[in-house]
């Protein structure tokens, strides 16, 4: 059993006009095997520069992160990546797109074929194989995006914002399915959102970031992904605990925007 | 009826499903067909013009010859020919200049866009170079190309080479540029090496604006050559055409004129089938 850990990573950013950003102060934290961690914080918070960081996109300025025993640097098929969208490929088919993690690593056509039809069957898009990705809704491009990602069979899945181009009741039903590759898979995951009621109802484990300095302001254990394999998705998001947690996390975000307009106006004045 | 039916589609004359409920159609491109029917009414009404002002004396044949002379000349140059060629000769040597000057165009310059759009050094090495010829017309080259080459066949390729290179060059490096980087990312994080995201995403992902490159290099190469061939040639619609004002053969001139447009359309209506079929997400993503 591997263990994801970020060890003290620190960003900072050169801005041209000569500013220095901190983008991530100090972030320290780790994932067991099979976790499902959400980060929820405004904008500028710096919640992308971590994922981009783990993802080996982006050297962190100063800490490391490692994954069991190796320092994780650049990027690779140990993580996979889901995009909020347009990181499918155009000009390949739905199957073509979801196997080619295989395909570059040189598995074998037939396996491939297997691989594909599974993944296909697990996130319900059976007849869709042969169809060009751009003739899916976004839904179901999510879908791909998320079989593309588990063929590969990574140790570790990273989310940006997933869902955060769908409507509601699709965004709803694809909240379902996370829930569900996570339990099947046992895979660990990452999932960046902006939406509080995504992340308390995904989020086994939740990090709530504050901005400049981009920090973990406070982490939260959370009960209702376990319940959401099981219990109807509605039930729990109008249950009780689930509302004041949401109203708890949502007051300290609208605390952390009040504080930085009220910067900005004190240097403004 | 099907044949006529599938006629007035063609041609737009009948519409179907939402189009024509549609009440605001002012800027709704939706709304607006290809308008085939207009494109045909415009066609041969033009021809009527053309025509009746010939018949009834009101165009003089010095300046404008009458279509059936034109028709004359196109029965008599392509069975007898015209300066030692018949007419199909004719279009083939103009034809084969450009698919050789663009064939080479193309395989140069492809290359070098993409290179451009990837490595900083052969970008900056390029650009000022790529940026100098590209506005140049080809044809002020003419007066040098003749001087190295003379006036054969490898004095037009050279010209039309020039043609196609710069345009092959800036849209081969826009389409590099046009990548998403998620999809780059993406690739990374699917294991795919430098070899193979060139090779599976670049290069697919650039089609679209290489074909638009080479659509636009087309109708360059063609007008190119044309007059490259006014200037020196032996044989060519352009010489056709350039011998035949000599000797005020006005109807050549103009059989002349009317080849290059018809060709020019054809190969414009060609490339973009090619294109539909090759590059179906163009502009879906």
């Amino acid at each position: 059993m591997s263990e994801l850990k970020a060890s003290n990573i620190s960003m900072v950013f050169d801005e041209p006009n000569g500013n220095r950003v901190e983008a991530l102060q100090n972030v320290n934290f780790s994932l067991k095997q099979g976790e499902l961690l959400a980060i929820l914080g405004p904008s500028g918070c710096g919640k992308s520069t971590l994922l981009n960081i783990i993802a080996g996109f982006l050297a962190p300025t100063a800490g490391r992160v490692s994954n069991g025993d190796h320092t994780l640097i650049h990027s690779g098929p140990d993580r996979g990546m889901v995009f909020q969208q347009g990181a499918l490929f155009e000009w390949m088919t739905v199957s073509e797109n979801i196997g080619f993690g295989p395909k570059m690593a040189g598995t074998p056509a037939q396996e491939i074929d297997a691989i594909v039809n599974d993944l296909l069957d697990t996130v319900g898009l059976q007849d869709f194989g042969d169809k060009a990705v751009y003739e899916l809704s976004g839904g179901m491009q999510q879908r791909v995006a998320l079989a593309r990602c588990l063929a590969n069979n990574p140790d570790i899945i990273l989310m940006d914002e997933p869902l955060g181009a769908l409507d509601a009741l699709t965004r709803e039903k694809m909240q379902s399915l996370v829930l569900k590759l996570w339990k099947e898979t046992g895979k660990t995951i990452i999932l960046i959102t902006h939406s509080v009621e995504e992340a308390l109802f995904l989020g086994e484990r939740l990090f709530v970031m504050a901005p400049r300095p981009g920090r973990i302001k406070k982490q939260y254990n959370l009960p209702f992904a376990e319940a959401g394999l099981t219990q109807n998705p509605r039930d729990i998001k109008t249950s009780p605990e689930f509302i004041a947690t949401r109203e708890e996390i949502l007051s300290m975000i609208w605390g952390m925007e009040e504080e930085i307009m009220g910067n900005s106006q004190a240097v403004g004045a | 009826m099907t044949l006529i039916k599938s006629f007035t589609d063609y041609i737009g004359f009948t519409k179907s499903g939402i189009q024509t409920q549609k009440i605001s159609t002012f800027g709704d491109t939706e709304a607006i067909g290809k308008g085939r029917l207009w494109s045909i009414v415009s066609v041969l009404s033009l021809a009527l013009v053309w025509h009746m002002g010939s018949k009834l004396g009101l165009i003089n044949p010095i300046f404008w010859p009458a279509p059936s002379a034109v028709w004359q000349q196109f029965i008599s140059i392509s069975q007898e020919g015209y300066r030692g060629f018949t007419l199909w000769e004719h279009i083939w040597a103009s034809l084969s200049r450009i698919l050789i000057g663009f064939g080479f165009g193309c395989l140069l310059g492809i290359p070098l866009g993409f290179a451009m759009g990837l490595s900083e050094k052969i970008r900056g090495w390029f650009d000022p170079i790529v940026e100098f010829f590209r506005p140049i017309p080809p044809l002020a080259f003419i007066p040098l190309v003749i001087i190295w080459s003379g006036i054969g066949e490898r004095s037009k390729i050279l010209l039309i080479f020039f043609a196609a290179l710069w345009i092959m060059v800036i849209a081969a490096r826009a389409g590099v540029s046009s990548i998403k980087l998620n999809k780059i990312h993406a690739a990374h994080s699917l294991g795919a090496s430098k070899k193979q995201i060139l090779q599976h995403v670049i290069l697919p992902n650039s089609l679209p604006e290489i074909f638009t490159g080479m659509r636009v290099a087309m109708g360059v190469c063609w007008g190119t050559v044309v007059a490259a061939e006014l200037v020196a040639a032996n044989s060519g619609v352009g010489y056709m055409i350039m011998v035949a004002s000599k000797f005020l053969a006005t109807d050549i001139v103009v059989l002349g004129v009317i080849i290059v447009g018809l060709i020019g359309y054809s190969i414009d209506i060609l490339m973009r089938k090619i294109e539909a079929k090759l590059v179906p997400w163009k502009g879906k993503s």
